[in-house]
Order: C-alpha cells, then structure tokens, then sequence
C-alpha cells in the first residue's frame, strides 16, 4: 500500500447525499477479477450518456457535459467534496479501487457508511469526516474558484485552505500509523499469530463444535 | 455494572486483543466467500505466499454472476455464455482447489445465495462471528451471530489470519411490539423501520432486533429483518436465540450432533441480552400500525405504506430530503401525489437473500395460485435462493403453482436483485421486487425499483400494478 502523508490537489464535488456503492461503481465492472482499471468507469451511469459495458472503448462513448468530473475545472482532481452517508449501500471495495484508479486519494463529507468507510484505508485512501457546515461552506468555496485545490497534512491532521485557513480533522491512531507508514496490515497482524494461536487453544475448550 | 447486550457478549467471545485506541483483533468463526469479491483476495495471498489460516472455517460458493436459466445452467461453468462472468466463476473454483476451500460449485445442489446457503446448511450458527465479501452477510444474525459484510482486502486479511481489524460499535436496540396485521410480513416490517430511522440511522451501531414481534417471526422472517439491517447503515444485524432458532439450527448438515449438540445449545441459550443491559440508542417500534410497504424512490428509506402516496418535495423538513425527492422522482419517473397502487409494472422478481426463501416462495404461491399474470407484465420471475430451496418448492408443487400462472421458474442465483447475470430491468421499466436495494442501476440501467415483500410482489403481478394484499380479492 502506499504510504500517505500529504496530499495536495484540485477539488471535486460530488454534490448529492446518499451516494451509494452501485452508483460509484455499477454491478457489471464488478465481474473483473482484478483490483486496477476501474477509475474510466468511476460513477459511469452520471459520467456517461450510454450504459456502460467492461471492455469498451470510453474514449469514444458520450460525455454527460453536466458532470463535474467531465468539465475541465475540474480534472486531475484528487479531492472529492461529498455529502452525508457517502458510500452506503454493498461492501464492493470496487468502490474505493474505481476512485483511486481515477486518481481521488481524500474524500471529505458529514458522514460515510462504514464499510465504504473501512474499505478506503485499505487503500491508502483518507476519507475525512467534517461537520455539514464546514462541508457547505467548502462546496460554497469550490463552486466560487475555479482550480480549488487544498492541501491535506495526515501527520498534523489538517486541511489547508488557499485562504491559509487550516481545517483539523481527526483520524484513529493504528489507521494514521498504518496510513503515514504504508503498512500492510495482515503482516501487522501475523506478527500477532501467538495471541491468535492463544485464543483459538481456549476457545477450543469453551466452543468445541467450532474447531472439530 | 450494567448488564451486556448479546452485541457485547459475543464480541467479548472473540476479542483476541485490544490495541489502546480500541482498535481490536476479532476471531472469525465463519468465513463465506462468493466469485465476485474473493479473486483479488486470493491473488493478494498468492502474491505474498501465504496461505488461508483454517481452510475449515472458509465456504465457498458461486451466486452473483450464475446464469437462472436452465439451458445455460445445465451445462455447468463452461456453459456460461458471457466470459467474463465465466472467468470469475472459474477464478473461484480454481481458488478453492489450490487454497483447500471447500466450495459448492454450480452443479451441487447445496449451491445458492450466500445468505441462504449459510443457514440451510448449518454452516451459520449461533454465537459464530461470520464474514463475508458482501454486505447483506448481517443476514446471518438472525440466528444469534455477530455476521457482518467486508471489503476484499478484509476477505484476505480474514483468510490469512482468521481474524478483522475493527472497533467496536455501538448498540442499538429496536423493539418493536405487537401483532403484525394479516398480509404484513418481515419485509414489510424492515422497510418501515429503514423508512423510520433512515439509510444512516443505524452507521456506527450493531442493532439488535428485539420484542415480542420479532419473538414471534419465523427464522426466515429474522432473516429477511437482519439481512436488511445494512440497509438502514448497520453493519450487523441480530436476533437473540431462543426455542425456535435452537429448533431451526438442529439437525443442519454442518450443526454439531450427540453430545457436542447439548453443550452447544447450553451455551447459546445465553445468547441474549441480559435484562438490565444498557443500549447506546432504543427505538421502539409499534407493529399494529404498519401497512404493507412499497418503496417509491431511489433509497431504501424512500418508502410508504400501499395506501399512501407519492410524496412531495415542497413537503420534505430539510434541503437535502426535498432534493432527493426530487431527484428520485425524476429517477423513477413518478409525480407526486400519484396514489402507489397506480404505479403500473412491467416486471416481478421474486427472489434475492432477502426473500427466496422456502417461506417466501410457499406465500407467494398461495396467493398466486388460480390466477394469471396480468397481460401487461413482461416477465415475472421467481428466482429460488438455493438448490435446495428450490428442490423443497418443487416437491411441494409450488413451480407448478407459479408456471401455470406464467412466472418463470429459475435455477437458484442473486439474479435480478444486482443484475449481474442476463436478468435485468430494461430502461424506464418498473419492478416489483423482493430484493433489498432500489438504488439507481441497481437491477438495470435506468430500470426502477419497488423494494416489497413477495406477497406484494405476487399480486402486484397479478394486477399488474400495486394492490393492497389485505383487501385484494383476485382478478381471475
């Protein structure tokens, strides 16, 4: 996984509340059996004017002009602006794979539905919780400068605004630790195997049907 | 000291260790894995050499991307036209063989959902933490297990370890209390809390569904209640055990037997939540007043009673809500004010790990039977969750039942509830569905979705459109 420390870039907006996994990434990408190449079929449905299928060409499939990730402003985007309860809906790590291939590290909204939630540190990925106030405000700021872009200190836990304005956020300690250092956290937790080892040896005499 | 809810009892159970900000290492009792979130799981191991930690404790078996017609199914993996679904369906078998996994392929008649195998099987039990790469996997916590969805990095960390990284969450309770009325079912129930509490209302917490109605559900009926526990943002959902989940777990293939069966039942009969145990959060619920359901936007928390209307934006309390509204009302291509039992269809699915099983397919059938699909639907389909499932209906007569009706009898899958395979919605078209997600997309492009229970479903068909099940007379 690679390692998280700062990251500065232009500003997205994906301006709706309630966006789900399917709407992230549609059920039909989901047949491949690998983890990259998804980011031309990130929220396929809103981005594009066909149905979209795996192996097709996007190059040439109509644009829907009306999107913010389709205008100009906004492209190279690393930061996605979202509202509440972003990522709801099933557990497809396809959802965080599609934005990070599409080149979106943070993502910052009132709130997110957990497994999404989970799902983007895996991934080297900063999902921010700000209260919806603050988020409004940075949809207002985004909207009004065209090229926004804010920088995000992981160590510090903190957004730079262009204005010099700093933003703190918080994150859990093992996920920052894990985040900062790139850390794969199954060999963390092999390192543990004596404690598992311990634990399966004691529930063997309490939930023997377990282990037959 | 309080006392512990079931929610902490069990994850007391498996608590191996506690970093100090509460980050925990968990044992997994019970891991299922299924074609389309497992690949990349199994080549991370490759990649790093390692090897499933208990291959005993993995299950495995196809469901997402099998075809439900009987001519593609008959002739096994090779036979599924579309190669892509093909190669991950083969990916998964392949796996299994290399990694120790025992599987249910597609020609075993034990194959099926996920969700539904687990219970039927015995392979979900009671006090188990089960996993799975899907989130519908808080399914399994009607039995009194702490079952929650993963991401495929978690399904590798799960394989290599046998344990998740987590926190632990908050609890909640939902008690709800009284006698459903006739034609109000689970999903009826589970749809009118998620419209209750919101797509978000349950994030942070594990809830566990309590009080004399949920007593009173069959385990089907908890089952089709957890298993939608995700949907209102709740990773997991539980039910505490009690006689009829000692009933319905006896005797599965995978349950201990003898002796081990008696020490097993004493142990789970303490899984409940003590008397004075404190919740986070308790919503009660009273199930006199429920209608049967029907979902009419783009959210699973966009529903209303059959006797209600289409809602209007300029009514909605907050911004946000009216611009949902009105975004789903464009979405699905109603008006409001337009009553719900005016909403024509053009498709039925009965099926999904939310309604396919025995129960379901038995309720639909009573009411199906003697009438005829209405000329304006073009597909009913009834979509069995498991080979045995749909076994059980057939030696009950209950395909007949829904063929000489003109419903389609399909070969056990997650079918139209995701659309991964050919059953899909066209463009603009509406769906009565069992399923559990009417997201945009969600089972076609463009298709809508009105998330109902099979009773819902079945004479919806009938009519062609809604109809309230409770004063439904037929149309012959």
């Amino acid at each position: 996984m690679e390692a998280f420390t700062v990251q500065k870039g232009i500003v997205a907006p994906m301006d709706r509340a309630n966006v789900d996994t399917d709407l992230i990434i549609p059920k039909q990408f989901l047949k491949s059996i690998k983890r990259t190449g998804f980011g031309p079929n990130l929220f396929d449905t809103l981005r594009y004017m066909d149905e979209g299928q795996p192996g097709m060409d996007n190059s040439n499939r109509p644009l829907n002009t009306d999107f913010p990730l389709n205008q100009k402003r906004y492209q190279g985007a690393s930061i996605l602006l979202a509202r509440e309860n972003f990522g709801c809906g099933s557990s497809r790590e396809h959802a965080p794979w599609a934005l990070l291939d599409y080149g979106i590290r943070v993502i910052i909204a009132p709130s997110f539905a957990d497994i999404f939630f989970n799902n983007c540190f895996k991934n080297g990925m900063l999902p921010i919780v700000q209260p919806g106030e603050v988020v409004a405000a940075l949809f207002a700021e985004m909207y009004a400068a065209p090229g926004y872009t804010l920088e995000i200190d992981l160590e510090s836990e903190q957004i730079k605004k262009p204005s010099g304005e700093i933003l703190s956020f918080q994150v859990d300690p093992f996920r920052k630790h894990c985040l900062l250092n790139g850390l794969d956290d199954i060999g963390l937790t092999l390192e543990k195997k004596d404690a598992i080892f311990a634990y399966e040896a004691e529930r063997r005499k309490i939930t023997p049907w377990l282990f037959s | 000291m309080a006392g512990k809810t079931l929610y902490d009892k069990l994850w007391e159970a498996h608590l191996v260790e506690e970093r100090p900000d509460g980050t925990s290492l968990i044992y997994i009792d019970r891991h299922l894995l299924h074609e389309v979130t497992s690949p990349q799981a199994f080549e991370g191991l490759r990649l790093q050499g390692r090897k499933p930690w208990k291959p005993k404790a993995n299950l495995a078996t196809p469901d997402h991307n099998v075809p439900t017609l009987l001519a593609e199914r008959s002739s096994g993996i090779e036979g599924i036209k579309d190669p892509i679904s093909r190669l991950q369906v083969q990916t998964l078998n392949e796996n299994c063989r290399l990694f120790d996994i025992r599987e249910f392929g597609m020609g075993d008649e034990r194959q099926g959902i996920v969700h539904v195998m687990g219970p039927e099987q015995g392979v979900t039990l009671p006090g188990m933490t089960i996993v799975c790469g899907d989130s519908h996997t808080s399914t399994h916590g009607a039995l009194g297990a702490l079952a929650q969805g993963i991401g495929t990095s978690e399904v590798e960390h799960v394989l290599a370890t046998q344990c998740l990284l987590q926190k632990k969450m908050k609890n909640m309770l939902i008690k709800v209390e009284g006698e459903l009325g006739p034609g109000v079912t689970a999903k009826d129930l589970i749809l009118y809390i998620i419209g209750q509490i919101g797509t978000a209302g349950g994030t942070g917490y594990t809830i566990e569904f309590g009080g004399s109605t949920i007593r009173s559900l069959s385990m089907e009926g908890r089952m089709t209640i957890c298993n939608m526990a995700i949907e209102a943002g709740a990773r997991a959902g539980l039910v505490a055990v009690d006689e009829k989940t000692l009933a319905y777990v006896e005797n599965k293939p995978f349950a201990p037997k003898g002796e081990m069966w008696e020490q097993a039942k004493a142990y789970w009969q303490q899984l409940v939540s003590d008397d004075d145990a404190e919740f986070d959060k308790v919503i009660n619920i009273d199930a006199t007043v429920i209608e049967p359901q029907v979902s009419w936007g783009t959210s699973p928390e966009m529903v209303t009673g059959v006797t209600g209307i289409v809602p209007d934006p300029e009514k909605a309390k907050t911004e946000t809500q009216a611009e949902g509204i009105t975004s789903a009302l464009k979405y699905m291509g109603l008006k409001a004010g337009e009553k719900i039992t005016d909403i024509k269809l053009d498709r039925v699915f009965i099926g999904s790990c939310t309604n396919s099983r025995i129960e379901d397919l038995r309720a639909a059938a009573e009411v199906v039977k003697g009438h005829k699909v209405a000329a304006t639907i073009k597909q009913a389909m009834v979509v069995p969750g498991s080979g045995l499932v749909k076994k059980q209906a057939e030696q009950e007569g209950l395909d007949t039942v829904f063929k000489e009706a003109g419903f389609e009898w399909r070969e056990p899958g997650c079918s139209m509830c995701l659309a991964m395979n050919d059953d899909k919605l066209g463009k603009g078209e509406h769906c009565a569905s069992t399923s559990n997600r009417n997201f945009e997309g969600r089972q076609g492009f463009g298709g809508r979705t009105h998330l109902v229970s099979p009773l819902m479903a079945a004479c919806a068909a009938i009519a062609g459109h809604f109809v309230d099940i409770r004063t439904w007379e037929g149309e012959k």
